[in-house]
């Protein structure tokens, strides 16, 4: 059965690192669900969130492989309790004047951003995970939804630890 | 001291004691061509790019140093690809060196551009677009410092021309720094005893010997191990000589066109120890059918090969020379503490079993006395004439497997193919490029097939303008043979497409056009004293034809696709069990 794993990837911020990422998963027909990618707190450094659906088999040989690739510096598994995953949706959703309130109402119980009122729309920023988007969107659609955009994951692990707590980068923390 | 890019590349392989590029001028590359005319380095002109990478793989293979290439940009770059992939499955260890388009044009569809890192990406190791000249020297060094560590592979540096001629201030430093890899040399030392272990307790242990031990060069630390416990050895494909093949504990070749014991070997154990090997699709037949009761020891230098077809009880990551030397300091201790006995497994009976399969399963080669000549006895009378000290270098098809299973090989390197990628027109420039790496004294033989030989022939002129001379053996059956096999076997002798005539062209015409001696066999009469004919000549190339009878076949055989117990030694079993399951 196909389970959903979350990979932090440390990586150095070289061009087409993620093109070699992202080749690598389409060649041995690995399935990814989300991609993040970003700066970090070392500006040499790049972290991508992965989501991929995969046996346990599988993901090891996902980890390795994504090892061998030079710029890979670190891969952490981030389990679903102990850490913190995130997405944004931005979602443009038809509002007139006659409604508008209910769909700010809606906003509010998901702790939701109203981004931008239009005459006939309006666009919320809401945050969460993947659970929390669908059930606004779910919500939202009967009004008609314009537009929809969403990230994908990002996670961090809970607690003191950071993924750079570990050989591959003591050198660069030290510098 | 202020220089060029270009002198940049020509220094820092200078620096890292290249002593032989195999490379073909270009636009892009013109700047590097200049100071290599003063370079510490020789430089063999090839006749197509795909010869240079061969040429490299065939040094490095010879050598187990670094081959290097060097060739322009776009189509020279693109004929690189075949190369480096087969250098990719192999593990050989490559440097390509690729000219690129101006960085200012690049992304703008230029004369001779082509996307040569994102083509590059799957079959490379690594490969690195070259941004500026100060990088140079750190690129080519960290290109080296990959291609040959951890698991060996190809790594390809494209450096754009205004680079190459662009100047800095040169620097060199021997010290290599890449966070990402770190190559796990040591195995750990628990699984290194728990290995032994499990080895003590087995009753048919075998050692599934691999490439792996072939590029770490670990032929004295294998020997020494398998000898002090008893345990018997296959080698691979990739692996013949690693062992020799006259070593009391050789079995024989495992694998789709194996030695019949050397396959059972592996089917009937309780315990693989996996050195360097990666349980192949050509090596275990039917993957869930293979060597069914086995409990497995895999030791590799690359995590990513453990578990990746089989399950393994006891896995260890690293260099497997280096493992076998803590296996080694383990049992040594152990003999001086007197509890050495203990973990040597009672393997006599199984031993025996195997010397027997061995002896009543021996190759058949059926050569009649007169007339016609079967392939198998021109590759083994090669073997007769040029021996041990030589080099054997094969294409792929019916002739590569030949002269695997029937040459006895006592080396490591002594042996050189195409085993991953089976990249047929191998043979010509890889037997160059290892001729080139070997030297004077050691014969290089190249053994190939007709169909091979026409796809890199060109090479021979490379062969003759350098002064490089190689023997030339074409099996010549005039037909794709291995593929004439199968059509054969499977497609109910359905020839399709699988021709080509015997004369065309007449290779001692071909012969003459390069200057070079040609000799064609076709009686087995001959064999011999033409053979030694060809022999005497060692200071220029030679071409050898050997017209065979085209109905020979290669086995043993396990049919495509099914399990290794399906092993067949004839046509004629074939057959049989094709008409027993259709009645």
């Amino acid at each position: 059965m196909n389970h959903r794993h979350t990979l932090s990837v440390l990586v150095e911020n070289k061009p087409g690192v993620l093109t070699r990422i992202a080749g690598m998963f389409a060649r041995r027909g690995y399935n990814i669900h989300s991609l993040a990618v970003g700066p970090t707190e070392d500006e040499r450094v790049s972290r991508l969130t992965l989501v991929v659906g995969t046996e346990a088999v599988q993901l090891e040989q996902i980890i390795k492989q994504l090892n061998k690739l030079v710029h890979v510096l670190k891969i952490v598994e981030l389990e679903e309790n102990a850490a913190i995953e995130r997405e944004m949706q931005l979602v443009k959703v038809n509002a007139d004047p006659a409604i508008r309130s209910q769909i700010i109402e809606i906003a509010e119980v998901f702790r939701a951003k109203i981004v931008d009122v239009d005459h006939d729309s309006i666009t919320i920023e809401v945050a969460g995970n993947p659970s929390k988007l669908e059930a606004i969107v779910e919500l939202l659609q009967p009004y008609g939804i314009r537009e929809l955009v969403r990230s994908g994951t990002i996670a961090l692990a809970r607690g003191t630890r950071s993924i750079s707590d570990g050989s591959k980068l003591r050198m660069r923390q030290v510098s | 001291m202020e220089i060029t890019g270009a002198q940049a590349v020509m220094k820092s392989l200078e620096m890292l004691d290249v002593d032989t590029v195999f490379g073909y001028p270009g636009g892009a590359i013109l700047p590097a061509y200049d100071p290599m005319i003063e370079a510490g380095f020789e430089h063999v002109l090839v006749r197509h790019e795909q010869g240079a990478i061969h040429m490299a793989e065939g040094y490095a293979h010879a050598t187990n140093r670094v081959g290097v290439c060097i060739v322009t940009s776009g189509p020279a770059a693109t004929n690189l690809v075949t190369g480096l992939t087969d250098a990719m499955m192999d593990s050989v260890p490559v440097l390509a060196i690729t000219g690129q388009v101006a960085s200012t044009a690049i992304g703008s569809d230029a004369f001779q551009e082509a996307d040569v890192t994102g083509i590059t990406m799957p079959i490379t190791k690594h490969n690195e677009l070259v941004t500026s000249a100060e990088r140079i020297p750190e690129a080519i060094k960290e290109a080296f410092h990959v291609a040959r560590s951890g698991r060996p592979g190809p790594v390809l540096v494209d450096i754009p021309k205004d680079i190459l001629s662009a100047t800095f201030e040169w620097h060199w430093d021997d010290r290599v720094d890449l966070p990402g890899y770190k190559p796990t040399v040591r195995g750990h030392g628990k699984m290194v005893r728990e290995a032994l272990d499990l080895i003590a307790s087995a009753e048919r242990p075998v050692i599934y010997a691999g490439g792996g031990l072939v590029r770490a060069r670990a032929a004295v630390e294998l020997e020494r191990f398998a000898s002090l416990l008893g345990l018997p050895v296959v080698t691979t494909l990739m692996a013949r000589g690693v062992l020799p093949d006259t070593h009391e504990l050789f079995v024989g070749m495992p694998g789709m066109h194996g030695h019949y014991a050397g396959v059972r070997a592996l089917q009937e154990s309780d315990l693989l120890i996996t050195l360097g090997a990666r349980f192949d699709d050509r090596v275990t037949g039917k993957l869930d059918a293979f060597a069914p009761e086995a409990k497995i020891i895999h030791v590799d230098v690359d995590p990513a090969e453990i578990g990746k077809n089989r399950e393994v009880d006891i896995p260890i990551v690293g260099d497997v020379k280096v493992v076998l030397e803590q296996l080694l300091t383990v049992l040594e201790d152990k003999q001086r503490k007197g509890q050495f006995e203990e973990l040597v497994p009672d393997a006599t009976a199984w031993r025996a079993h195997l010397g027997a399969l061995k002896s009543q399963h021996p190759l058949r080669v059926d050569q009649p006395e007169q007339g016609v000549l079967k392939p198998q006895s021109a590759i083994r009378a090669v073997y007769d004439v040029w021996g041990d000290e030589a080099v054997y270098v094969a294409g792929v098809g019916q002739h590569q497997m030949w002269a695997a299973q029937h040459i006895p090989y006592t080396r490591a390197g002594q042996w050189i193919n195409s085993g991953g990628l089976g990249t047929m027109g191998f043979a010509v420039p890889a037997a160059i490029g290892a001729k080139a790496g070997v030297g004077r004294d050691v014969p290089v033989v190249a053994i190939d097939g007709d169909g091979c030989f026409q796809m890199t022939f060109q090479e021979i002129a490379a062969a003759v303008q350098h002064d490089i001379p190689v023997v030339f053996v074409v099996i010549n059956n005039g037909y794709l043979g291995m593929v004439r096999q199968w059509q054969s076997l499977f497609y109910e002798d359905r020839l399709s497409q699988v021709a080509l005539p015997q004369d065309l062209p007449d290779l001692l015409k071909l012969a003459d056009a390069y200057g070079i001696p040609g000799f064609r066999i076709d009686r087995i009469e001959d064999l011999y004293t033409t053979l030694e004919k060809a022999h005497a000549i060692t200071d220029q190339p030679v071409l050898v034809e050997c017209r065979v009878h085209p109905d020979e076949m290669v086995f043993p055989m396990v049919p495509s696709g099914a399990s290794n117990e399906e092993l067949i030694e004839s046509a004629e079993e074939w057959y049989a069990r094709v008409a027993e399951q259709q009645a």
